[in-house]
């Protein structure tokens, strides 16, 4: 049984290149390293597959040849007037620029998955700048860690194991043995409290301070992490310190934290529901630091604020260079939505929402952002790539995605590609071809080719090709066409 | 009459919603990991709502059917999870206020016992709101 190490997992931001997998004949029946959601990929990837390209005639989905679908799917796209092509932040960069080349040929809008992750942190960065490093970096040296609006545990499950708290580094402890002490002394406290419970009379109370969860230090010595959220999720169960900040108080939070920071004087109690005195702690906490880290997911961007909450962020922690090291740094979804952003940049100028319809590259989200684009129904055609916007976008916006013409690329049968007009079965990037993606730290990392995909699949790079080759086709035909009836 | 609960909505991602949807979005476990509404324990009570009943969750831009489920991340009075997903996004309004950005999180929604409606399946939720022209 073949033994495949450093393989790079093609899940999440985190791009864990240190999975080891097992192959018998040509499956993989053991994913090393892997997390839950990692080991889903690996182990399950094949059971629920398009295998065939489908078609639909008289509104049902058939089996078709692939010459058929890549006919079809470059009359639709060469036809449309303003096509929006979406998704790619689960394929390779080298597929991503196949698309770029394809909106720009068809005069359409091309925009990733970012749209609806870290658009806002994007716009917010290219206002306000960013303070960042890689994920190296945060390892060996780190010593105060914040999660905001982010639970790593379910989202990015290897993140603390890798990078942050549960990491040995050159110059940082891991705090796991800590954890596990403190979880085990917690649950022996459950345990405890429940015995009591049934055995003392019924009306007599514990005392108060019995019934509360175990104190977390803050002014204990070593790696330190805080988690902001408005959930106790089981990523602020681990950590040293969890503020609950109410829903959609984070920028009020932020900046009360800015202020504090500066050393203005809060003539309040609490904000967003977090009481002056714990922010005074945390503040005091971040100062104090020697190599600081904030990493902040969608619950920043999603919620009321949305690119606002990023700028008091990322000025939270300039104003925090002004008193030790602090970085910051978005928890990317996607395993290579941070590679889509940088081949948009590379070829068009732009990270996504790129609109090619004038021939060249414009670039405003809020207009040529593909939620917006579809809430006001102007597009005519979609191409969606390695995505399932009807599981993702809004009602409005997946109703007029779907009443236009769809083409869809991927791997597995999902909502969109039911309701698509062409469909392309293609292979795993990371499992069945290979290709480049890049980590949420903006490090380009290889993805292998670990099995064979089924016979006839290719992968979407060599799909998106082969639809360019044919648009390029039509309307080379169209114009001699057009030229010979003028003459 | 049953009472109806005023919350803000806050959808997400679960480890268990990341790991079915790498297996099959047409799954049981899936619509299980997903078709889910996380309510505060104490709110459950004080709404009289049963956990795995279902309950209607309603905004200003739609409305769903899903299970309700008693948080383990409580306390969050006032507050309700549901993870990422077809049902979640029924509920979700297109405006992104300029930003492309639609508000996935703190939607104010209401929710009420709704024992006589069944859960969607994906395949029939699909069918019933996007059907192909």
């Amino acid at each position: 049984m073949p033994r495949i190490s450093n393989i790079t997992c093609p899940v999440c931001g985190c791009l864990c290149d240190d999975i080891e997998v097992t192959v018998e004949g040509n499956m993989i029946t053991e994913a090393k390293n892997a997390c839950a959601v990692s080991e889903g990929k690996f182990l399950y990837y094949q059971d629920h597959r398009l295998l065939k390209p489908l078609i639909r005639k008289d509104g049902e989905l058939v089996e078709c040849s692939f010459d058929e679908a890549i006919r079809k799917s470059a009359e639709i796209l060469a036809k449309a007037s303003y096509p929006i092509l979406y998704g790619w932040s689960c394929t390779s960069c080298e597929a991503i620029r196949v698309g770029l080349e394809l909106a720009e040929e068809v005069g359409g809008v091309i925009d990733n998955t970012s749209t609806v992750c870290h658009g806002p942190s994007i716009l917010s960065i290219q206002d306000v700048g960013i303070a960042t490093c890689t994920l190296g970096q945060i390892k060996h040296r780190a010593d105060v860690v914040v999660y905001w609006g982010s639970n790593p545990w379910s989202a990015h499950p290897r993140h603390l194991e890798r990078y942050t708290a549960f990491t040995e580094g050159r110059f940082q402890r891991s705090e796991w043995r800590r954890y596990i002490s403190r979880l085990g002394s917690s649950s022996a406290l459950k345990r405890l409290l429940r015995a009591a419970k049934l055995t003392l009379k019924r009306g007599l109370r514990l005392p108060e301070s019995s019934e509360a969860s175990p104190e977390f230090e803050l002014s204990r010595k070593g790696r330190k992490m805080i988690v902001v959220d408005t959930r106790k999720t089981r990523s602020a169960e681990i950590a040293d310190y969890f503020i609950q900040v109410q829903p959609n108080g984070d920028y009020e939070l932020l900046e009360a934290l800015r202020m504090l920071i500066r050393d203005d004087e809060l003539d309040l109690k609490e904000v967003a529901g977090v009481p002056v005195e714990q922010l005074e702690e945390v503040a005091d906490v971040l100062i104090g630091c020697e190599f600081g880290t904030l990493f902040f997911g969608v619950g920043l961007t999603m919620s009321e604020g949305k690119l606002r909450n990023i700028d008091a962020a990322l000025s939270l922690v300039r104003d925090l260079n002004h008193y030790t090291k602090f970085l910051i740094m978005p928890m990317r979804g996607h395993y290579n939505v941070s590679g889509a952003n940088i081949v948009f940049t590379w070829q068009t100028g732009y990270p996504y929402a790129v609109d090619f319809s004038h021939g060249y590259p414009r670039y405003n989200p809020g207009e040529t952002s593909v939620v917006d684009i579809l809430r006001r129904g102007e597009s005519d055609a979609g191409l969606v790539v390695a995505s399932d916007p009807v599981s993702n976008f809004p009602q409005k916006a997946v109703q007029n995605l779907v009443k236009n013409p769809l083409i869809v690329i991927d791997p597995h049968p999902t909502p969109t590609s039911i309701l698509a007009d062409v469909v392309f079965p293609s292979a795993f990037v990371g499992i069945e071809t290979e290709g480049t993606a890049y980590r949420m730290d903006r490090v380009p990392l290889p993805l292998r080719k670990v099995i064979d995909p089924p016979e006839g699949i290719l992968s979407d790079e060599e799909i998106l090709r082969r639809i360019l080759l044919e648009v390029r086709r039509i309307k080379v035909k169209t114009e001699s066409s057009e030229r010979e009836f003028h003459s | 009459m049953s009472k109806t609960l005023k919350v803000l909505l806050l959808t997400g991602r679960t480890v268990e919603q990341g790991r079915e949807k790498e297996r099959s979005k047409f799954s049981r476990e899936y619509m299980e990991s997903v078709a889910a509404c996380h309510i505060d324990p104490n709110d459950m009570v004080a709404f009289e709502i049963r956990e795995n009943s279902n309950i209607r969750i309603t905004t200003s831009l739609g409305s769903v059917v899903v299970k309700a489920r008693k948080s383990l991340r409580a306390p969050h009075a006032g507050s309700v999870f549901i993870p990422y997903g077809a049902w979640a996004n029924l509920l979700i309004g297109s405006e992104t206020d300029s930003v492309g950005m639609p508000s996935f999180k703190g939607v104010p929604a209401e929710i009420e016992p709704s024992p006589d409606d069944e859960v969607s399946s994906l395949e029939d939720l699909v069918k019933k709101h996007y059907r192909k022209a």
